[in-house]
């Protein structure tokens, strides 16, 4: 904890107004990056990851909008308010979104999508977008361009690049156009690269291979990531820092090894023992029971008390603050649970929820 | 190579093309689709021969217009053919109309016989292509680009913008567009009709129909990771909008424009029918049956080979936009 972290995002608020009402997406969440560094994004699907890293880009579509918080990075407000009146209006220091397209998109923060096969223009050939984007958010003249293109392709490992230059996305396999995408994110030389995740569409041996790929990259060029996932084999093996998130909260937040040994949150435990693990052998998975309620209509008191096989009664009324629980070589632990705080949870009665009626996903019991 | 292993060889002549990897997008690839489909093909012929010929005579008219003036010395039509299409000869070079040559009193330097006027038939008829294919390339242009632009752009923003947009463009749309033609024309030519003002006037009538279509794709195109990832690099919407999702919502509007250039000679064929397009002595297949129509008993050539014209001509680019269609919809397999 040397350096100043180059993105802090602090209660970071990003909601969707639609017709059936507010879907708070993200719900005021914190964690930084420091260099160098590759932090976890975990959850569910529908937790809210992506959100956040679209609203870090500041790319959130209509209906929904940043409400509030504050996003940092490096010197640069990405979002701040302040209060005028009864509203928060953004700050005067808030980049606008002119600023935001030709100072922070692409040249110092990029993104990798999920979807390899949908992340590249049809129409256009690898090394043709390639180019663009270096002469986009790069001083280089096109012949420049073009060689560094080349460079990075062999960098990312296509074989051939000057020949593969010309081909088009549907030429290449799904591990292949990965490769491009992340080729083409290192290409600009950002500092922090947001990897929305980006093996998920891939089997596991390209999986694997991509994961060393970003490993070795990481190393050398020294970028940070923010790599989003919902695979905790993934995270265990790429990530330095986790962020564990439920309905749009950040409910756990530790160094990879903390995480997975000291496991402070419920969800987080939940999440583990429903992957099989090496360490541990056991007869049969346990899953993590019911479905993620509608952030529209989020629980009363902690959020997952739904779900949790650890709810009592005081955990549907107050709800938990997220704080530090220990330190691990200067780095805080911390979660949110009323486990940890002094709120009568020892004395409250146990709960009937979904975790102990045995509702499993999407089945239904009778 | 001249001691070229002879295995190789057998190899490469055995697998010139692998299907299954060979690009199934680009024009070459279409078109050569287009080729395999009999009447496509008929399509793409009659086509090439219309355009073909006006290019020729346009070419003409100019080399001929530099050197000579304008009208009098036409190299192609005076000796070639020997008659001009669109002088009255005097009075003592006046013949009365001459039927084709194959009817009675026919002679085969007049092959398709001559107006009321004494002029060449045939010449005219080749003359008219020039006007038919220029009217159905700037008109269908001006819809297509036109329609593009606001369907893009309205397709992309969404919004009060497409709101705005797309309610303009059905306004427009339910004027019936002969009657909208004719009342642009008569405006804004101040009276005195011409070709050039219908071929605006049908352009502007046809930007609705592609700026619906073209909006409908946008409206997918819009959601692709690939539009995410070029804002998300840094690339501003104008480009966004030429470079990513103009391209790739064109295919659909490439048939509907090769369809709509054979609609387009129609319409402005029947508004110089009517004389609110080209005026005479403008060679012009519209106009020439306009012409004809006093003459339809005596001499009803003059009415049919225009007509005749104009019916392969269009029906050239119908088949042709049928074979593109097909080409370039996936789900018909070759």
């Amino acid at each position: 904890m040397t350096d100043e972290p180059i993105l802090t995002v602090e209660n970071l608020k990003t909601q969707f107004f639609t017709e059936q009402g507010v879907v708070r997406a993200v719900d005021g969440i914190s964690f930084d990056v420091y260099p160098g560094e590759i932090v976890g994004l975990v959850g569910e699907s529908g937790a809210g990851k992506s959100v956040a890293t679209s609203s870090v880009m500041r790319l959130v579509d209509n209906p929904g909008e940043i409400v509030g918080g504050e996003i940092t990075y490096k010197n640069k407000t990405l979002v701040g308010f302040e209060r005028a009146g009864d509203e928060l209006v953004p700050r005067d220091e808030m980049l606008t979104n002119e600023e935001m397209r030709t100072q922070v998109r692409g040249n110092e923060i990029a993104i990798i999508f999920q979807d390899p096969m949908e992340s590249l223009n049809p129409v256009y050939t690898i090394g043709h977008q390639l180019k663009e984007f270096i002469l986009l958010n790069r001083e280089l003249d096109k012949k420049a361009a073009r060689e560094e293109a080349i460079t990075m392709l062999r960098e990312v490992g296509i074989p051939e690049p000057e020949e593969r230059f010309d081909d088009y996305p549907h030429e290449f396999s799904g591990g292949m156009r990965q490769r491009v995408l992340i080729a083409m994110a290192l290409a600009c030389q950002p500092e922090l690269i947001i990897a929305d995740e980006p093996t998920t569409a891939l089997d596991v041996t390209v999986e694997g291979q991509i994961l060393e790929l970003v490993k070795e990259l990481q190393e050398e060029y020294g970028t940070s990531f923010l790599w989003v996932t919902h695979d905790m084999g993934v995270v265990a093996e790429i990530c330095d820092r986790v962020n564990v998130m439920y309905l749009g909260e950040i409910v756990e937040q530790a160094t990879v090894d903390e995480l997975f040994y000291e496991t402070q949150h419920p969800y987080t435990n939940a999440l583990l023992n429903s992957i099989p693990r090496p360490d541990q052998t056991i007869e049969e998975l346990v899953p993590i029971k019911g479905v993620m309620p509608e952030a529209i209509n989020p629980p009363s008191g902690c959020r997952f008390h739904t779900r949790c096989p650890d709810a009592r009664e005081v955990c549907t009324e107050i709800e938990p603050t997220y704080s530090e629980i220990t330190t691990y070589d200067g780095w805080p632990h911390n979660a949110s649970c009323l486990k940890h705080e002094d709120v009568g949870y020892d004395v409250s009665e146990p709960i009937e929820n979904e975790a102990r009626k045995g509702t499993e996903g999407t089945e239904v019991v009778q | 190579m001249a001691h070229a292993d002879p295995d190789t060889q057998a190899d490469v002549e055995q697998e010139p093309v692998d299907d299954e990897f060979e690009a199934k997008v680009g024009l070459s690839y279409t078109l050569a689709k287009v080729k395999q489909d009999t009447t496509a093909r008929l399509g793409m012929y009659i086509v090439g021969a219309v355009i073909f010929l006006a290019a020729f005579v346009t070419i003409d008219s100019n080399i001929s217009t530099l050197t000579f003036g304008r009208i009098d010395n036409f190299v192609f039509a005076e000796n070639v053919l020997g008659n001009h299409p669109e002088r009255h000869p005097p009075a003592a070079e006046a013949e009365t109309t001459l039927p084709p040559f194959f009817a009675d009193g026919g002679v085969l330097s007049h092959p398709l016989g001559t107006d009321i006027y004494g002029r060449d038939y045939f010449t005219r008829l080749i003359y008219g292509s020039q006007v038919s294919v220029t009217v159905g390339i700037v008109a269908t242009g001006i819809g297509l680009i036109g329609g593009t632009i606001v369907g893009a752009v309205s397709g992309y923003y969404g919004g009060w913008i497409d709101d705005v947009f797309m309610r303009t463009v059905e306004i427009l749309y339910s004027i019936p567009a002969l009657v909208l033609v004719i009342v642009f024309t008569v405006f804004v030519s101040g009276g005195r009709p011409d070709i050039q003002y219908a071929v605006i006037g049908v352009g502007i009538a046809f930007i609705p129909v592609f700026a619906r279509l073209i909006r409908s794709r946008v409206l997918s195109v819009r959601e692709m990771d690939y539009i995410e990832a070029a804002r998300a690099s840094g690339v501003r919407d104008r480009n966004i909008i030429l470079r990513h999702v103009i391209p790739n919502s064109f295919a659909p509007v490439l048939v509907l424009a090769t369809l709509q250039i054979g609609v387009t000679i129609l319409i402005v064929a029947g508004l110089s029918f009517l004389g609110y397009g080209a005026q005479p002595p403008t060679a012009d297949w519209g106009q020439m049956l306009s012409s004809a129509r006093g003459f339809m008993l005596p001499s009803p050539w003059l009415s049919i080979w225009p007509g005749l014209a104009i019916l392969v001509t269009i029906m050239g680019f119908n088949l042709l936009g049928d074979g593109l269609q097909d080409a370039l919809d996936p789900r018909i397999k070759d």
